[in-house]
């Protein structure tokens, strides 16, 4: 294989509201089956990368859990794998990550062990499918320093000045890269994906190092973006950020329309994850579903409206659910009414409890309530 | 020194041919059961939750699709640097090379698989029924009683206890005759084809009866050891425990999964039941769709009404399709406007546009009643049913069909269209 893979996972994002305070949001529970970072993972063996380091340090017991064994993404191999790099604490340094570049300069070991000529450095909390060998072609062919994999973005779907705006000329170089601009003058945004030598990138962020910089976009891409070669690749398939409450919200709920459920589900290559052994879900006689998506070991009982379950959650008798997002093993009991909310996991909800809201104004339900054991 | 306290013998090498059609290409423990789960998923999720990581797999008939499930046993977390699951096909010798004859002659041919591990006990297990069962329990029991042979045991309806074997306890539990099928049983307590053996009783008697043509367990090496004054112990298993060795007992089986609260219960968080699940995304159910006292598996998507079935993983069930009473198998498609009644649906099947299957009065199947009877409808994997056909019940197809095998566009009930396989 030409590349190894970098994934950075690291990050809390604070416009996850409470939806990120138990987890990075790299390992946030996304469409029913999947953690964000399953999309990068499984890009990155269908790429046939086979040495793949996930850089973590926000809160990542529940990452840890989801990575536990590789065996789910094909990483358990012989050669290469999966390493997960937490900070720690070294007779030179006991800082934690201060940013992208000094989370990468601190594991350049790993960069340095490597053999591979490339190296796919990719965010763990974008939904997308991505042949990164495509990206490494163009790259090669251009002679580019660093490839930045972008889109164009509908401003109505999505935010857009929460990303990196890019400007490029004819020749696909990028001219311009503001981060997180106040008013954003393009709708092209970087998803966070590089393609840059393994012997470029050791260089760059050596010399980051010594200079004290700490960012890969501030200090790498948008410093030397008048030095190096640094191209764009535009990508025009399905690509969404699951950084805020909205945009978690509409990425799921894009899993409501078949075409985006055919692409990510029915056709070649597959999205893989890890496998938890649930029974298959289970209707009983008061069900009503209507345009949902239910993932495996959910029981219901009620009434299901435009929502999406995640796995094993549990719906209680004249439950409606509508507009809403449940998560991961939450328990919902008789007569509850939950509309435009999202859940979430293994929250326990009385019989009787109505949480509502308006469209657009998603509400984030966190009850904490004790679970009797059965 | 490799020293384990016991392995497992698991038998699948049997086609189950009274599951017709379905096991016409695979073995009988690799049929679908319950939505997403194959039958030996079983006895080999059992064996991990009791601590067993040996175990065998004797395979014989058709092994492709039970080989493809197995692996390296990943899913039951049996791949393993000792141990493990090893699948044991038949192997030609200098001499005297055959297939597995019995089921006893089949663990003889393996003796030394067994001997590499040096074992105490051997636990001789059968790939076709579905049960959870604690083996470390039973083989507490064994020990408890100081036994050679430990058989578990089942109660059945006395007047259900002439299709088993079945023994003849005192008061200890100490077993004192056999009754093989008899025509006026003594006693109800069937044996479940569930065996602890002391591994030098087990292998003295293998090597005694190895001349013995089709050595068989309940046949010939119980009552060896019996005779030759071994300790013989029932060990009574109460707890769910189904054969599914027909077709209406498989229909039967499946459809109790749907009960609001199974007898057998697969949502129990401290027995799992473990299966190799490729299919991972979430099910769709559309604005059209309606579930109702089912139960379906990952990434199937439902257009249509399904009420009381067992769906599996990857399923397509049309806009204004209505499927009823049946079990459908992971990846096939159900056409739009189709009408399923009570029907068992394998892999991978195309059933067109406004196909009814299970019409009419019931009539015995004209070629094999004894299989397809209970007024099903059986359709064997990657079969094709064109559009706007109807089928009767009692009624088997396999392979891919024409409308013009369809005379006046139906299927009566008690016809078959068998295409491929060994029954066509």
């Amino acid at each position: 294989m030409r590349a190894i893979g970098v994934i950075l996972a690291g990050g809390n994002s604070n416009r996850m509201g409470e939806l990120s305070a138990k987890r990075a949001v790299a390992a946030m529970p996304v469409v029913g089956s999947y953690r964000a970072i399953d999309f990068s993972l499984s890009n990155m063996t269908n790429s046939r990368i086979q040495k793949v380091a996930v850089i973590t340090q926000y809160n990542s017991r529940s990452l840890n859990e989801h990575l536990n064994s590789s065996k789910w993404w094909d990483f358990g191999r012989k050669q290469g794998g999966l390493y997960v790099f937490t900070p720690t604490i070294t007779s030179t340094n006991s800082y934690w990550y201060q940013g992208t570049a000094d989370a990468l300069y601190q594991n350049i070991n790993f960069l340095k062990d490597s053999h591979e000529p490339y190296v796919v450095v990719a965010s763990g909390d974008g939904v997308y499918k991505l042949d990164y060998n495509k990206v490494l072609e163009e790259h090669i062919k251009r002679g580019a320093d660093i490839t930045v994999v972008c889109k164009t973005m509908d401003p109505n779907e999505d935010d857009i000045s929460r990303f990196g705006i890019v400007k490029y000329n004819d020749d696909m170089q990028i001219v311009d890269f503001e981060e997180k601009p106040l008013v954003a003058t393009t709708s092209t945004v970087s998803i966070g994906v590089y393609v840059i030598r393994r012997r470029q990138l050791i260089e760059l962020l050596e010399a980051c190092a010594k200079e004290g910089r700490t960012d890969f976009v501030r200090d790498i891409v948008i410093r030397y973006k008048n030095v190096k070669k640094i191209y764009a690749y535009m990508t025009d398939s399905y690509w969404r950020n699951i950084g805020t409450v909205d945009a978690y919200y509409r990425t799921n709920m894009d899993f409501l329309k078949k075409e985006i459920r055919d692409y990510f589900f029915r056709q070649h290559p597959d999205v893989y994850s890890r496998v938890d052994d649930l029974p298959p879900a289970k209707y009983n006689g008061g069900a009503v579903i209507n345009n949902s998506l239910i993932a495996s070991g959910c029981i219901v009982n009620g009434t299901v409206e435009n929502s999406v379950l995640f796995k094993k959650v549990y719906v209680g008798n004249n439950c409606v659910i509508r507009n809403s997002i449940i998560l991961n093993d939450v328990h919902i009991g008789d007569n509850s009414v939950i509309e435009n909310c999202i859940v979430e996991s293994r929250d326990t909800l009385r019989a009787g409890t109505v949480h509502t809201s308006e469209p657009g104004q998603i509400k984030v339900v966190v009850e904490k309530n004790f679970r009797y054991a059965l | 020194m490799i020293k384990k306290e016991m392995i497992a013998m698991l038998l699948a090498g049997g086609q189950g041919s009274r599951l017709g059609v379905l096991t016409s290409k695979l073995a009988k423990p690799a049929v679908a059961f319950g939505g997403k789960y194959k039958i030996i998923d079983f006895p080999l999720s059992n064996c991990i939750n009791s601590g067993i990581d040996t175990v065998g797999v004797l395979t014989q008939y058709r092994p492709l699709r039970l080989n493809q499930h197995i692996g390296i046993g990943i899913p039951w977390d049996l791949d393993r640097n000792l141990g493990g699951v090893t699948v044991l096909p038949p192997y030609e010798k200098s001499t005297n090379s055959q297939w597995y004859t019995g089921t006893a002659n089949a663990i003889y041919q393996n003796l030394e698989y067994i001997d590499y591990y040096n074992p105490e006990y051997v636990l001789i297990l059968s790939g076709d029924h579905i049960y959870k069962m604690d083996y470390e329990v039973m083989l507490e029991f064994h020990k408890s009683m100081g036994a050679d042979i430990t058989l578990a045991t089942y109660e059945v309806p006395m007047e259900e206890a002439s299709r088993f074997g079945v023994v003849i306890t005192d008061e200890n539990n100490v077993i004192q005759e056999f009754e093989e099928k008899p025509k006026k049983p003594r006693s109800n307590k069937a044996s479940m084809g569930i065996y602890i053996f002391k591994w030098s009783v087990l292998k003295e008697a293998l090597q005694t009866l190895k001349d013995v043509p089709s050595c068989d367990f309940g046949k010939h090496v119980i009552p060896h050891c019996h005779e030759k004054g071994s300790k013989v112990v029932a060990y009574d298993f109460r707890g769910y425990w189904k054969d599914v060795g027909t077709l209406g007992s498989y229909w039967e089986a499946n459809m109790e999964l749907v009960d609001l609260v199974p007898e057998f219960n697969l949502y129990e968080e401290f027995w799992k039941i473990y299966t190799k699940s490729e299919i991972v995304p979430p099910q769709y159910i559309d604005q059209n769709g309606t579930v109702r006292e089912s139960i379906i598996g990952e990434g199937t998507e439902v257009y249509g009404e399904v009420t009381h079935s067992v769906i599996g993983a990857g399923v397509t069930i049309g806009k204004g399709a209505v499927v009823r009473d049946s079990i459908i198998m992971n990846g096939t498609v159900i056409g739009e406007g189709a009408v399923v009644d009570k029907a068992i649906i394998a892999e991978d099947v195309q059933i067109g546009k406004n196909v009814e299957l299970g019409v009419g009065e019931e009539a015995p199947n004209e070629k094999a009643p004894h299989i397809y009877s209970f007024g099903l409808v059986t359709i064997g994997e990657n079969s094709v049913i064109p559009d706007c056909v109807k089928v009767g019940k009692n009624t088997a197809i396999f392979g891919p069909t024409e409308a013009e095998e369809y005379p006046d566009g139906i299927l009566k009930s008690g016809a078959s269209l068998i295409k491929v396989g060994d029954l066509a």
